[in-house]
């Protein structure tokens, strides 16, 4: 995580006030989706539509990254005739788009977080089971690079 | 005064708890009882070893040369998808950090609100509603999260495993969402393989009889026949039954552990949510889908690689106050666990005893948490060799053990 390391070495000076985790939405089956309810410890941090705009755009990058369509069926084929020797080189389509939403995620760290005091932790490390929100306490310190 | 200093790269796979053996630094993921695996192993390298010994000389003369270059091919796909299926992480889903385990806590405790003293409280149960369907979703005492739908926790590899398939002793594995096509594959080439030598099994001793009769014939092949034959007839009733098993499994979108358990057969008009009611569909989107990526990071480095001190005793770790989160604040109340659970799941002991670090500020560094994560001490494993297919029992709370929660 050496993206998030300049964000955390601030945690020096900062305290971690609490921790939030959004779960994960089932509705739609076993699809990788969150919840976009927004959380009522952040309402006086954060701007309710700006988080859901953020929930919508993860949700919108993961259901990219578990389509199944003619991409997914073609590299499944493929794979399956090298006997899956061709995942040794190649990178799959799912771990192209985790590439993609851990800088968004950092982006939006460094953007919109930060600034208000709050971490946003990439799904992927906590097993895709919820999003980790965490709130600094608030002190005026200048959260920039 | 000064000690000296020993830094040491801890990768991520040596903290994992569960049950799982890791080799090759943690590219490796399989059960602990591998005994069974070096069986299969042994049977599939041992009888097509046989037959390119004996069969394939003989038959390539008189027939084709390529009866033993399809073979071979066959056979290092049937090695490939073992291994794969073998070697592979099935889905396991990585247990809740403390907080996050105090998170869900919170939430439990708030949604009973207050529990007469005396009565137990009631059962951990979320439910949801997927394509019309409400599914329950259980909580696992042991990984401290409510399971997604189709996660079953393994008692074998004591870890929760998404779409958790069965635990097979002869791959050595769980089979789940990441390895469940390779293990179908694994068992359709196998079955390929197995008719594909039986069938040239009889196809080489008629061939040798009509030159040189059949009792002559025996006396020129001796040993191999017997073994063989009986390995693939049995592994033929075995492996294509189960292949066949699957392919139903498939083309309904189940799981074995659904279908063990009867959770789709119809009763009280449940029906299975996650089929697209279309075979074709079920069968792609198990077979073509997405490969999905491990969440457990085994091969990442622990973050705090800091040197540790070698003269100095185990430095006191939790020294710093950590301020945690605001809303908790009573210990856990006495829970019900799983029979599984005996172990102190959170202590300060257990944190001491794991990690070495050198007094540093306590920082709130997200990778710590993984740190905090005890080892726990398995009891010895059972010597007989598990069933087929072993879905793991969602046993209700027989034991009710006071847990103490620290950090």
């Amino acid at each position: 995580m050496a993206e998030t390391h300049a964000l955390q070495d601030l945690q020096h000076q900062a305290a971690v006030a609490s921790k939030v985790y959004i779960q994960r939405d089932y509705n739609s089956g076993t699809i990788c989706k969150f919840q976009t309810k927004f959380p009522s410890e952040l309402e006086s941090r954060v701007d309710k539509q700006q988080f859901e705009e953020t929930m919508h755009t993860l949700n919108n990058l993961y259901a990219e990254a578990e389509k199944i369509g003619g991409k997914s069926y073609l590299e499944g084929c493929l794979a399956c005739m090298t006997a899956y020797t061709i995942f040794l080189c190649m990178e799959t389509h799912y771990e192209k788009v985790l590439k993609k939403i851990a800088r968004f995620i950092k982006e939006q760290n460094e953007k919109i977080y930060a600034p208000l005091g709050l971490l946003l932790t990439d799904p992927i490390e906590r097993g895709l089971r919820v999003v980790e929100i965490t709130i600094f306490e608030d002190r005026s310190i200048g959260f920039g690079r | 005064m000064s000690a000296v200093m020993i830094t040491r790269k801890v990768r991520k796979w040596e903290k994992l708890p569960g049950k799982n053996t890791f080799c090759c630094d943690g590219r490796v993921m399989m059960a602990r009882q591998k005994g069974v695996f070096y069986l299969t192993l042994f049977l599939i390298v041992g009888t097509c070893s046989l037959f390119f010994a004996f069969e394939c000389p003989y038959l390539s003369i008189h027939l084709s040369p390529a009866i033993p270059v399809f073979a071979i091919v066959l056979f290092l796909f049937v090695l490939a998808m073992l291994l794969r299926t073998s070697f592979s992480d099935p889905g396991v889903l990585p247990r809740a950090l403390p907080e996050e385990a105090t998170f869900i806590e919170m939430e439990i405790e708030a949604a009973n609100g207050n529990v007469p003293a005396g009565q137990r409280p009631p059962p951990r149960i979320r439910n949801v509603q997927i394509n019309g369907q409400i599914v329950k979703l259980k909580y696992c005492y042991t990984c401290k999260i409510f399971r997604p739908p189709r996660a079953s926790h393994c008692s074998i590899c004591d870890n929760c495993v998404d779409r958790f398939d069965h635990h097979c002793p002869w791959v050595g594995n769980c089979v789940g969402k990441r390895n469940y096509r390779y293990f179908y594959l694994f068992t359709l080439s196998l079955s390929l393989l197995t008719i594909y030598i039986f069938t040239f099994d009889i196809v080489h001793v008629v061939m040798r009889s009509v030159d040189s009769g059949f009792v002559k014939t025996l006396q020129d092949t001796p040993g191999t026949y017997p073994f063989k034959v009986l390995v693939c007839f049995f592994t033929l009733w075995s492996v294509v039954g189960l292949t066949g098993f699957h392919t139903y499994l498939i083309s309904l979108n189940q799981t074995t552990n659904e279908d063990i358990k009867g959770s789709w057969s119809g009763k009280n008009r449940v029906q299975n949510p996650y089929s697209h009611k279309n075979m074709l569909k079920n069968c792609c989107e198990v077979l073509c889908g997405p490969a999905y990526p491990s969440v457990l990071d085994r091969r990442g480095l622990m973050q705090d690689n800091l040197p540790i001190p070698a003269s100095a005793g185990l430095p006191a770790i939790q020294g710093n106050p950590v301020p945690q989160t605001t809303k908790t604040t009573a210990p856990l109340l006495p829970n019900e666990h799983t029979p599984d659970d005996t172990k102190p799941s959170i202590s300060d002991s257990a944190i001491a005893h794991a990690e070495k670090r050198s007094p540093s500020p306590k920082e709130e560094k997200q990778s710590t948490l993984h740190k905090v994560l005890p080892i726990p001490i398995s009891p010895p494993t059972p010597t007989k060799v598990p069933p087929l297919a072993s879905p793991e029992t969602d046993a209700d709370a027989s034991v009710i053990i006071p847990r103490e929660k620290t950090l």
